[in-house]
C-alpha cells in the first residue's frame, strides 16, 4: 500500500501540472503549425475573404477542441454532471470551477494561433485586400470597378506579374499590416490586463466557496484515478486465482483419471509446486486445449470456500 | 509473484500511454514519411488524377492497417473472437469495445497523412487541374484549341518547367487558386475529424457509462488473465524442464553404474554439495558420452515420481514411446512468448 500512496501523491500534486503541461505544448504546437503552413492567398475576388478569415478562425476552434479532448479533467467532469444522484449529492459550484478551469487550459492555444496570425498579418491582408478604398491609394485610383476589384484582390501576391513593381500595392499591404498588427498588440493587452485582474481580485470574492470547490474537484479527481487502480489490481488477482484454480482442478482430474498412486514423501517439494502434477506431455497438452476450448467460468467463490 | 505483480501494474498502469506513444509515433512517421516522398504529378490528361487520389488514399489505408499490425492486443481480440464458449460465455460488448479503441488508435495516422496532403495542396492541384473553370480565371475564348488539347494543356499545370499555356490561364493564377481549394478541404477535414472525436468522447459519459466500465474491466482481465495465464505455463516448463533434466542425470549416472559393474560409489562424508552435483559423473569420457546422448537421444517428457532408484537404467524405459521430434516443435508453439 505504501507504493499505492506514493504513486497517488504523485497524482495529485501533478494533476494540475500535467495539464498545464499539455496547455504548452498545445500552444507550442499551434505557433510549430502557423509556421510551417504554407499560406497562399489565391488572390481572386470572391475567395480572398473566406481564405483569410478562414485561415484565422477554423484552426483556433480545432485546438479548442483538441485542447478538450486531451484533458482528462474534461471527461472527469462530465461523468461528475451526469452522474446519477444516487446518495451522493451534485455540487454544481464544483463542477462549474472544473468547467471554468478546463476552459481556461483550452483556451490558450486558440488565442495564441488568433495573435500570431493577426502579428504577422497575411491573413488580414489578404482577407480585407478587396475592401479598401481604392481613392486613397494613388495606384487604384483612376481604374474602372471591376478592374480595381481585381488588382486589390491581387494585392497579397507579390509575385503575380501586374503587381510585381506595384508600388501602391506596396502602400496598400503595409496599410493593412499595420491594423492587423495593431489589433493584434491590443488583444494581447487586452487579456494579459484581464488575466491579471482576474488573478488578483479572487481572492476578494468569495475565497472560501472557491478553496471548498478546488478541493472537492481534485477529491473527484483523485477517487477516479484510484478507483481505476483498485479495479486493476481486482482484475489481476480475479485472474491470479481463476487460473490457479483451473491448474489445481486440471490436477484433479488427471489423479481421478490415471489412476497413479498418491505420491508418498514429497521430496522435492521445491519444484513439484509449480508442477501441479502435471509431468507428462500428453498431461499438457491436455491442460493447454482445455484451457482453449473451455475456459473455466469467471466465478472464484469455490476456491474461497474450500 | 511479488515481482509479477510489479510488473503487472506497471503494464496497467502504462499500456494506454504505451498505445498512445506508439500512436504518436506512427504520426510523427506519416508526416516524415510525406515530407520524404518526392510527389512526381505525371502531368497527363488522365494519369494526374489517378497518381494524385492514389497519393492521397492509398497510404492512409497501409498506415491503417499497420496500426493494427503494431497493436499487441489484436491477436487478444482475435483469440476472444474465435474461442469456443466452454463454461464462460461470451460478451459482444467487451468485443465491440476492444475492437473500438483498436480502430480509433489506428485511425490517426491515416488521418494525419489526409490532413498533411491537403493543407500541403500538390496532391488536390496534382488531380483536378484540368478542372480548372477557366471562363472565370483565364481567357476560354481561344479560338483554335480543341477540348482534348486545352486538357493536355491543363494537364501540364503543375509542372511549371513544360507548360505552355500562359495565354490560356496563368500558371501561377491555377496553382493558387487549387491550392487554396485544398487548403479550404484540409481545414474542413481537420476540423470535422476533431468534431467527431470531441463528440465521441464527451457523449459517451452521458449515455453508457456503467456499460463502459464494465466493459473496459472485462477487456483488461482477458489481458492480464492471458500474461498470468503465459507466465505459469512458464514457471511449469522450468520446473518441467528442471525436473526432467535432473532425472536424466541420474538416469544416466545410475546407467553408468550399472554398466561399469562398480559398486555405488558414495560421496565422502565432508565431500560437501560440489560432489553431490556431479552426480557420479566424474571424468571426461563420461561426460562426453552423457552430452552424446543428450543430444542423440533426448529423454521422453514424461516425469517419474522421483521416489525409488530403480537401478535398471533409463527413465524413457518401460514407458509408453513417444515421438521425440514433433515434441520439439509443438513445445516452442505453446511456450514461446514470440
Amino acid at each position: 500500500m505504501d507504493r499505492f500512496r506514493m504513486i497517488f501523491q504523485y497524482f495529485q500534486s501533478n494533476s494540475e501540472s500535467v495539464m498545464n503541461g499539455i496547455c504548452g505544448l498545445l500552444a507550442l504546437a499551434s505557433v510549430k503549425m502557423y509556421t510551417s503552413f504554407d499560406f497562399s492567398c489565391p488572390c481572386l475576388p470572391q475567395y480572398n475573404m473566406a481564405y483569410g478569415l478562414g485561415i484565422m478562425f477554423v484552426p483556433p476552434v480545432i485546438f479548442f477542441l483538441c485542447g478538450l479532448i486531451l484533458n482528462r479533467q474534461s471527461l472527469v467532469m462530465l461523468e461528475e454532471w451526469r452522474r446519477p444522484q444516487g446518495r451522493r449529492k451534485k455540487d454544481p459550484a464544483v463542477i462549474r470551477y472544473m468547467c471554468s478551469s478546463i476552459m481556461q487550459r483550452a483556451m490558450v492555444a486558440p488565442v495564441v494561433w488568433i495573435i500570431v496570425t493577426l502579428l504577422d498579418g497575411k491573413c488580414l491582408i489578404c482577407a480585407f485586400s478587396g475592401s479598401m478604398d481604392p481613392e486613397k491609394f494613388v495606384g487604384f485610383a483612376n481604374v474602372s470597378t471591376v478592374q480595381v476589384q481585381q488588382l486589390l484582390a491581387k494585392v497579397p501576391c507579390k509575385d503575380d506579374e501586374l503587381m510585381r513593381n506595384n508600388t501602391s500595392r506596396k502602400a496598400v499591404s503595409r496599410y493593412l499590416r499595420c491594423w492587423s498588427q495593431a489589433l493584434g498588440w491590443s488583444i494581447l493587452l487586452i487579456l494579459i490586463v484581464a488575466a491579471f485582474l482576474a488573478r488578483w481580485l479572487r481572492p476578494c470574492f468569495n475565497q472560501a466557496t472557491l478553496l471548498q470547490a478546488r478541493h472537492w474537484s481534485n477529491y473527484i479527481d483523485i477517487e477516479q484515478k484510484i478507483f481505476e487502480e483498485t479495479c486493476c489490481e481486482h482484475s489481476r488477482l480475479f485472474a491470479h486465482k481463476c487460473i490457479l484454480h483451473f491448474f489445481e482442478s486440471m490436477r484433479q482430474e488427471i489423479k481421478l483419471h490415471s489412476f497413479s498412486l498418491p505420491r508418498e514423501g514429497e521430496g522435492a517439494e521445491g519444484e513439484e509446486d509449480f508442477l501441479w502434477g502435471i509431468t507428462d506431455q500428453d498431461q499438457v497438452n491436455k491442460l493447454l486445449k482445455t484451457w482453449y476450448y473451455e475456459k473455466p467460468p469467471m466465478d472464484v467463490s469455490q476456491v474461497h470456500q474450500r | 509473484m511479488d515481482k509479477f505483480r510489479m510488473i503487472f501494474q506497471f503494464f496497467q498502469t502504462n499500456q494506454e500511454s504505451f498505445m498512445n506513444g506508439i500512436c504518436g509515433i506512427m504520426a510523427l512517421a506519416s508526416t516524415q514519411m510525406y515530407s520524404a516522398f518526392d510527389f512526381n504529378c505525371p502531368c497527363l490528361p488522365h494519369y494526374n488524377l489517378a497518381y494524385g487520389l492514389g497519393i492521397l488514399l492509398v497510404p492512409p489505408f497501409i498506415l491503417f492497417l499497420l496500426g493494427f499490425v503494431l497493436n499487441n492486443n489484436i491477436s487478444m481480440l482475435a483469440e476472444e473472437w474465435r474461442r469456443p464458449q466452454g463454461q464462460r460465455g461470451k460478451d459482444p460488448t467487451v468485443l465491440r469495445y476492444m475492437f473500438c479503441s483498436m480502430a480509433q488508435r489506428a485511425m490517426i495516422a491515416p488521418v494525419v497523412w489526409v490532413s498533411v496532403t491537403l493543407l500541403d495542396g500538390k496532391c488536390i492541384t496534382c488531380a483536378f487541374c484540368t478542372s480548372v473553370p477557366v471562363e472565370t480565371l483565364g481567357n476560354a475564348s481561344h479560338p483554335h484549341l480543341s477540348q482534348g488539347e486545352i486538357q493536355r494543356v491543363l494537364a501540364r499545370i503543375p509542372c511549371k518547367e513544360i507548360y505552355n499555356g500562359q495565354q490560356l490561364i496563368a500558371n501561377e493564377v491555377a496553382i493558387r487558386y487549387l491550392r487554396c481549394i485544398s487548403q479550404a478541404l484540409g481545414w474542413c477535414f481537420v476540423l470535422l475529424m476533431t468534431t467527431l472525436a470531441f463528440l465521441v468522447r464527451s457523449l459517451r459519459p452521458c449515455f453508457s457509462q456503467a456499460a463502459f466500465l464494465k466493459s473496459r474491466y472485462w477487456s483488461h482481465y482477458i489481458d492480464i488473465e492471458r500474461k498470468l495465464f503465459d507466465e505459469t505455463c512458464a514457471e511449469h516448463a522450468k520446473s518441467f524442464a528442471k525436473v526432467c533434466i535432473q532425472q536424466f542425470f541420474e538416469g544416466m549416472s545410475t546407467d553408468l553404474v550399472a554398466a561399469r559393474c562398480h559398486l555405488p560409489r558414495k560421496a565422502p562424508a565432508d565431500a560437501g554439495e560440489a560432489a553431490e552435483k556431479l552426480l557420479g559423473i566424474t571424468d571426461q569420457g563420461t561426460m562426453n558420452m552423457v552430452l552424446k546422448s543428450w543430444h542423440r537421444c533426448k529423454p521422453p517428457l514424461h516425469l517419474h515420481p522421483p521416489a525409488l532408484p530403480t537401478g535398471n537404467g533409463w527413465a524413457g524405459e518401460g514407458q509408453p514411446p513417444t515421438h521425440l521430434s514433433a515434441p520439439r516443435r509443438e513445445r516452442a508453439a505453446y511456450y514461446s512468448w514470440v
